[in-house]
C-alpha cells in the first residue's frame, strides 16, 4: 500500500570534468513509496527548477532496466542495495522514513565523470570495438538450424549475454576491474561454435584492451557478481582466464 | 484562430511509391537484380551518415561499412547498445516454418497485411517476409544466443495475430540481443575504423543543398556546441514518436525530432495517427510517474486475460475487500476468450487493447483506479508447473514484482494498454528514400511496413529488414550517380544558414526564462494527447486537441524555463527541444486523425464501429497512406495520398472471431 | 612480457607461486605436527633437510616464490589502486556473498610477512642458516649443536606463552589468507566453472583449514600446558 516517507539526499555535483566537486544535501518530504528512484530524483529536479537552480544530471533511458544507462552509487552499493536490480528498477519502498541517502557517481579511473552523476563509460565499446564480435558480414550466413547448439551452452551463453554494459561492475571492484564484463562477452561467444573460431585472438584483443584503458586487476573478490543487475556469475570470468591462457600458451 | 483547413474535400496529388513491376514474389529479386550499384573502389569515396544506433541504424551502420562505404554513426546515449530496440522482450518473426505447422513467406506477408488492416503496401511487406529468414540465419551466425530445444534447434513460440509459431526468442530479452549482434557487428567497423561513432550527439537539422540531403547539423550533447557533418547521403534511424504522448513505454531520451526536422525540410510525413497501444503494460500508478512499464505480449501465450463478471465484485476489488483470487472461475469474465473464441488471448494488439479499455469503460476495471484488467497464469502454473513459467517468463515476474511489489506467482498481474509503437512516419519509397533525394528513412522512423498496425515480433524483423538486407542495397541505386561528387565543405553556405538556425532557436529557448519546466509542459501535452488522440477517438475531441496543443505550443514558445548555458551539458535544453517537436508531431497525429474517418488497426474513431464494437473501415476513400508536407511555421500541412493497391491480397473485413 | 604486461599474465603469476607456496605449506606443516609425538623424529626430518643440496635448491626456489608473490601482490595493488581512480567514494558497503578476505588479501599478507621475519630469525636462522653458514665456513654466532636439535627451540620459543600466542595470531592471519587464496588461483588458472565453483570454495576452505590445524595444534598445545 501506498505511504510517503521522509529522506535526505545527499548528492554528489561537479560542474565539469576538471573542476573539484562536492555533496549538496536536499531534503525530499513526502516522497511516495510507490514511485522509483529515478521518479524520487525528477521531482528534486522539477523543484530545483522552480528555485531556478540546475538540475541534477545523471544518466537514465528505458528505466525498464535494459539499456544500462542508468548508473548511481547509492548507499555505497551500484543501483542500490538490492541485487539484481538497476537503478531504474529500485523503488522508494526499499527506503525508511528519515533515511540519509548518499548518492554518488559510478568511480573508476577509466570512468572520469562528465557532469553530476553522469559518467563516461565509452571505454566498454572500445574494448567490445577490439574484438568482443564475431567476424560475419551481412549476407552469406548459413541456415540458423545448420549447426545444433546445445541448450545448456546456449542456455549458458544467453546468461552471459545478458550483460547491459551498466559499468556496476567496476564500480563496485575495489581493484577497478573490468573482467565480469569482458568475461560476459568472450564466455558468451566462446560457448557457441559460431564464436570459436576466433576464441583466442579475441580473449588477447580484449584483454589487452582493457588493460590498456586502465582498468585493475581481479583479485576475485566476487562484488561484481554480487552487485550485477543481471547477477552475472564470476564463473565466467575463470572462462576468460581459461580462454586467455589457452591462446596465450598455444601462441 | 487560425483558419479551418478542410483538407479532405480538395483532391490531393497522388504520390508514386516507385513500386517494380512484375508479380509480388519477384519484385525485389527483379529490383535487385537490375538496380545500379557502386563499384568497391567508388564506395571508399562515399560517406553515409547514419542518425541512430537502434536495430535498424546499427545493422544498416555495420553492413554499409562493410560493404566498403565510410560511416558516420550517430547516437544521443553514451554507446550505441543502449538504443530502445534493447527493451523490446517478446521476440522476432521469420517465416523459417521450422515447426513444420503451415509456415510460408507468403502466409508471414499475410498475416502482417491483415494485422496492419490492410493499410500496408504489399510490395514492402512481401520484401520484408521474404528477408526475415535472412534475418535469422544473419544474428545467429553473430552469436546471437537464440533460445533452443533439447535437440540444439531453434526454439519458436507464438505471438499475437498469427496462427503459426514463428517467433524466435532469446529468453525475454530478444529485442536485447538482436541489438547486442548489430552492435556487435558496428563495434567491429568502428575498430577497424569504417564507422565513425559519435555517441552524446543528438541530430538537429538535416542539410540539403541543391535538393539532395547533404549532411546534417548536430549538437554534442557533452560540450553543446553544434557541429556540422557533410555527407553523400543521410540515413535516419531514430525511432518512433509515442513520448509525445509523455507517458509511454518509450525510453526517456526517445524523440522524434530527426523526423520533424526533416519533414520541416521537406520530407512528407506519413499515417501519423497510425500509434499502437499495446496491451500488456503495467498500470500507471502516480501523478509522480515518469514512464510505462511494457509486459512482453508473449505472456498472452500462456495468460489469461479477465475482469470479474459482476460490477459489484469489480468494486469491491477496488475498495480492496475482495482479492482477485477469491473469485471463483464462474465469477470471471474472459472476456478475449468469449469475444474471439479462435484467436482467444493471442488476438492482434489493437483488438486486445480496445477490448480492455471498453470492459474498464463499462465499470469492471479493477486494480485502485479501475483501469486495469487481469492477467492471470494460474491455469498455466497448473498445467505446465511453477518452474516451467519461471523459465519462461521468469525476468517479466521479476520485473513485476519490482515495480509493483506484488509476487504474479500467486495473484494475477494487472495490466493496462499504453502507447508503444508508432506505425506512421516519415514516408519513404520502395527504396527506403524519402520524399528528399539522398535521405533515407529506416526502421520505425519510416512508415512503410506495418500499415495502420503492426504485429508482435514484427518491429525487431522490420528493423533488421531496412538495415541489413534492403537498404545497403537501395542506397546504392542512388549513390552509383554521386561517385562525381566530391566531399562538400561544411563551409558552404547551406550549412552555415542551417547552423545558425538551429543556434538561434537554441538562443530563443533559452531567453524565454519563463515559468513553466519542460516536464510539466510535455506531461500536459502527454494528457491531450491520451484523453483525445489516445485509443478513441473522435471528431469532437481531435478538434478539440488540435485547439489544446496550439495552446501548448504558445505556452511553451513563451513559459519555458530552460536554466544553465546553451554550450554546455544541458538536459533540460536537449528535453525543450524535443518537446518542441513533440509538439508538433501532436498536433500532425491529431490532424490526421481528423482526417481520416473511418477505424483501422490502431486508429479507432468511435463514429466509425459496428455494432459490435469493432473497427469499421472504409475502403473506398482510405485505402491510401496520407502523406503530410509541411508549408511552414503556422501554415496548416498539404495531404497528398499514396493509394494503396491490392493486387494480391483481397480486402476483408479483420475477424480474429472464427 | 604478457607475464608482466597482461593483467591476466600478472595473475597468473600470482596464482602459480601461490600454489607452490601453499604445497610448501602442507609439507612444512605435516612435519612440524611430528615434533609432538616423537621430538627426535622431527629431528631427523630436520636434519635430512639441514643442508642436502636438494633441499637448499628448494629452499631458494621457495624463497624466489615468495619474493616474486610479494613484488607482484604489492605491484597489482599499486595498480588496482589507481584503477580506483583518484576520487574515493563517500560510503562503500559490501553485499553480504562478498568475503572479507577477499577485499584483505594484502593486509593479511603484510601480517603474514611481518611474522614470517620473526619465524625466520626464531628458527631458520637458527637451524637451517647456522649449518650452511657453518658449511661455507661463515663466522656465525649460533651454536652448531643446537642448530641439528630443532626440537629444542621449538621446546624454547613455544614454553613462552606470548610467543604461542603471536604464532596463533599469525596463523589465523595466514588461514584467512589461504582460503581465499586457494581458490582464488583456481579461478585465475581457469579451473572453475557454475558447478566447479562452489566446490573449489569448499576445497579452499578445508584445505587451507587442515593446514592451519596441523601448524596452529603445537603453540595450542603448549598453551594447554603439555610439553614436548
Amino acid at each position: 500500500m501506498e505511504k510517503n516517507i521522509n529522506v535526505t539526499l545527499k548528492i554528489w555535483r561537479q560542474a565539469s570534468p576538471k573542476v573539484k566537486g562536492e555533496f549538496i544535501s536536499y531534503k525530499m518530504d513526502n516522497v511516495p513509496t510507490d514511485s522509483s528512484f529515478l521518479e524520487m530524483l525528477d521531482v528534486l529536479n522539477e523543484r530545483l527548477l522552480k528555485e531556478r537552480k540546475e538540475p541534477v544530471e545523471f544518466d537514465h533511458d528505458c528505466r525498464e532496466g535494459i539499456c544500462g544507462m542508468c548508473s548511481l552509487y547509492i548507499n555505497g552499493h551500484p543501483h542500490g542495495k538490492d541485487g539484481g536490480t538497476t537503478t531504474c528498477q529500485l523503488h522508494m519502498r526499499r527506503f525508511s522514513n528519515g533515511e540519509t541517502i548518499v548518492i554518488e557517481p559510478f568511480r573508476s579511473a577509466a570512468f572520469p565523470v562528465i557532469k553530476d552523476l553522469r559518467v563516461d563509460r565509452s571505454a566498454f565499446d572500445k574494448i567490445i570495438q577490439s574484438g568482443g564480435y564475431v567476424s560475419v558480414n551481412t549476407g552469406g550466413a548459413q541456415d540458423g538450424n545448420a549447426i545444433p547448439i546445445s541448450k545448456i551452452d546456449a542456455d549458458e551463453a544467453m546468461d552471459a549475454a545478458s550483460c547491459i554494459g551498466c559499468g556496476a561492475c567496476v564500480a563496485t571492484c575495489k581493484n577497478g576491474s573490468a573482467m565480469l564484463f569482458v568475461a560476459a562477452k568472450v564466455s558468451q561467444l566462446s560457448l557457441l561454435p559460431q564464436g570459436k573460431v576466433e576464441r583466442a585472438a579475441r580473449a588477447k584483443a580484449m584483454v589487452s584492451k582493457m588493460d590498456e584503458l586502465g582498468f585493475g586487476n581481479c583479485t576475485n573478490t566476487g562484488s561484481c557478481e554480487a552487485e550485477c543487475p543481471k547477477s552475472i556469475s564470476i564463473s565466467h570470468i575463470a572462462r576468460l582466464n581459461r580462454e586467455y591462457l589457452n591462446a596465450k600458451f598455444t601462441d | 484562430m487560425a483558419k479551418k483547413q478542410d483538407t479532405t474535400s480538395v483532391e490531393a496529388p497522388i504520390i508514386d511509391a516507385r513500386i517494380p513491376a512484375g508479380p509480388l514474389a519477384e519484385k525485389w529479386s527483379n529490383y535487385k537484380a537490375h538496380q545500379k550499384l557502386v563499384n568497391p573502389s567508388n564506395k571508399r569515396r562515399l560517406d553515409i551518415i547514419v542518425i541512430g544506433t537502434g536495430l535498424a541504424g546499427a545493422s544498416a551502420a555495420a553492413s554499409l561499412a562493410e560493404l566498403g562505404f565510410n560511416v558516420l554513426n550517430f547516437c544521443i546515449q553514451d554507446s550505441p547498445r543502449r538504443a530502445h530496440s534493447i527493451a523490446a522482450q517478446g521476440g522476432i518473426n521469420a517465416a523459417k516454418n521450422y515447426q513444420n505447422d503451415g509456415d510460408s513467406v507468403y502466409r508471414l506477408f499475410y498475416d502482417t497485411i491483415k494485422g496492419g488492416d490492410y493499410r500496408a503496401r504489399e510490395a514492402n511487406v512481401y520484401r520484408l517476409a521474404e528477408v526475415s529468414n535472412n534475418i535469422i540465419d544473419q544474428c545467429v551466425a553473430q552469436g546471437v544466443p537464440f533460445a533452443r530445444e533439447y535437440g540444439g534447434l531453434l526454439d519458436n513460440r507464438s505471438f499475437g495475430g498469427a496462427q503459426v509459431s514463428r517467433t524466435f526468442y532469446a529468453k525475454g530479452q530478444t529485442g536485447q540481443q538482436l541489438l547486442l549482434g548489430a552492435y556487435s557487428s558496428l563495434s567491429r567497423q568502428i575498430g577497424k575504423g569504417a564507422v565513425k561513432l559519435y555517441s552524446r550527439y543528438e541530430m538537429l537539422d538535416v542539410v540539403i543543398v541543391d535538393g539532395r540531403a547533404r549532411g546534417i547539423i548536430a549538437r554534442n550533447l557533452v560540450t553543446g556546441k553544434t557541429e556540422r557533418f557533410s555527407a553523400h547521403a543521410v540515413v535516419v534511424g531514430s525511432g518512433g514518436y509515442g513520448n509525445a504522448f509523455f507517458l509511454s513505454t518509450n525510453a526517456m531520451t526517445s524523440n522524434a525530432s530527426a523526423a520533424i526536422q526533416i519533414y520541416k525540410k521537406g520530407a512528407y510525413f506519413a499515417n501519423p495517427a497510425y500509434a499502437q497501444i499495446h496491451p500488456t503494460c503495467i498500470p500507471v500508478h502516480g501523478e509522480y510517474q515518469s514512464k510505462l512499464t511494457l509486459m512482453s505480449e508473449s505472456l498472452r501465450n500462456d495468460g489469461r486475460i479477465w475482469v470479474p463478471k459482476k460490477k459489484e465484485d469489480a468494486e469491491a476489488i477496488r475498495a480492496g475487500k475482495l482479492k482477485p483470487t477469491d473469485l471463483k472461475e464462474d465469477e470471471r469474465d474472459y472476456y478475449l476468450e468469449r469475444r474471439y473464441p479462435a484467436f482467444g488471448n493471442l488476438v492482434p494488439r489493437d483488438v486486445a487493447s480496445r477490448a480492455a479499455k471498453e470492459r474498464c469503460d463499462a465499470g469492471f476495471g479493477v486494480g485502485n483506479t479501475g483501469l486495469a484488467v487481469y492477467l492471470d497464469f494460474s491455469d498455466s502454473i497448473k498445467r505446465h508447473g511453477e518452474a516451467t513459467i519461471r523459465a519462461r517468463y521468469g525476468n517479466l515476474f521479476q520485473m513485476y514484482d519490482k515495480i509493483v511489489d506484488e509476487n504474479p506467482y500467486n495473484t494475477p498481474m494487472m495490466i493496462y494498454p499504453a502507447i508503444h509503437y508508432t506505425m506512421g512516419g516519415v514516408w519513404v519509397d520502395y527504396e527506403l528514400q524519402t520524399s528528399i533525394k539522398g535521405l533515407f528513412c529506416i526502421g520505425e522512423a519510416n512508415f512503410s511496413d506495418h500499415g495502420a498496425n503492426r504485429l508482435g515480433a514484427s518491429a525487431l524483423m522490420q528493423g533488421l529488414a531496412d538495415g541489413y538486407f534492403v537498404l545497403p542495397y537501395t542506397i546504392q541505386n542512388y549513390l552509383a550517380d554521386q561517385i562525381q561528387v566530391p566531399r562538400l565543405s561544411t563551409d558552404l553556405p547551406e550549412f552555415e544558414e542551417a547552423d545558425k538556425a538551429i543556434k538561434s532557436k537554441i538562443e530563443k529557448i533559452m531567453k524565454i526564462q519563463g515559468d513553466r519546466t519542460v516536464d510539466s509542459i510535455h506531461r500536459e501535452l502527454g494528457l491531450v494527447m491520451w484523453d483525445f488522440v489516445g485509443m478513441g477517438r473522435t471528431k469532437e475531441g481531435l478538434e478539440h486537441a488540435l485547439e489544446k496543443i496550439k495552446e501548448i505550443r504558445k505556452t511553451f514558445w513563451t513559459k519555458v524555463y530552460v536554466p544553465g548555458q546553451s554550450v554546455d551539458m544541458n538536459s533540460e535544453l536537449e528535453k525543450a527541444l524535443r518537446v518542441a517537436d513533440f509538439i508538433e508531431i501532436g498536433e500532425l497525429m491529431a490532424r490526421d486523425s481528423l482526417m481520416r474517418e473511418e477505424s483501422c488497426g490502431g486508429h479507432f474513431r468511435e463514429e466509425y464501429q459496428t455494432p459490435d464494437g469493432e473497427a469499421l473501415r472504409n475502403d473506398e476513400e482510405f485505402s491510401f497512406a496520407s502523406c503530410w508536407k509541411y508549408n511552414g511555421e503556422g501554415e496548416a500541412p498539404t495531404l497528398l495520398k499514396e493509394p494503396l493497391e491490392y493486387e494480391f491480397v483481397k480486402r476483408q473485413q479483420r475477424n480474429y472471431k472464427a | 612480457m604478457w607475464l608482466i604486461d597482461s593483467s591476466i599474465g600478472r595473475k597468473l603469476i600470482m596464482s602459480i607461486t601461490g600454489v607452490f607456496l601453499v604445497l610448501f605449506l602442507i609439507f612444512h606443516g605435516t612435519m612440524n605436527f611430528v615434533v609432538l609425538f616423537s621430538a627426535d623424529a622431527y629431528n631427523a626430518i630436520a636434519a635430512f633437510l639441514g643442508a642436502n643440496w636438494y633441499a637448499l635448491v628448494g629452499t631458494k626456489m621457495l624463497a624466489i616464490g615468495f619474493v616474486v608473490h610479494i613484488i607482484y601482490a604489492i605491484y597489482l595493488s599499486y595498480q588496482n589502486k589507481k584503477a580506483r581512480g583518484a576520487v574515493g567514494y563517500n560510503v562503500t558497503s559490501s553485499q553480504k556473498s562478498v568475503e572479507w578476505t577477499s577485499q584483505n588479501m594484502l593486509v593479511l599478507g603484510v601480517i603474514v610477512v611481518g611474522f614470517m621475519v620473526l619465524h625466520l630469525i626464531q628458527f631458520w636462522s637458527k637451524m637451517q642458516w647456522v649449518e650452511l653458514s657453518h658449511k661455507m665456513g661463515l663466522e656465525t654466532s649460533g651454536d652448531l649443536a643446537l642448530a641439528t636439535d630443532g626440537a629444542y627451540w621449538v621446546k624454547h620459543y613455544f614454553e613462552n606463552p606470548i610467543y604461542s600466542i603471536l604464532y596463533i595470531v599469525w596463523l589465523v592471519a595466514l588461514w584467512l589468507h589461504l582460503t581465499h587464496g586457494i581458490w582464488s588461483a583456481m579461478q585465475t588458472l581457469g579451473t572453475s566453472s557454475n558447478i566447479w565453483l562452489p566446490r573449489i570454495k569448499v576445497i579452499s576452505n578445508v584445505l587451507s583449514t587442515v593446514i592451519i590445524l596441523l601448524f596452529i595444534s603445537i603453540p595450542v598445545y603448549f598453551l594447554l600446558g603439555f610439553n614436548i
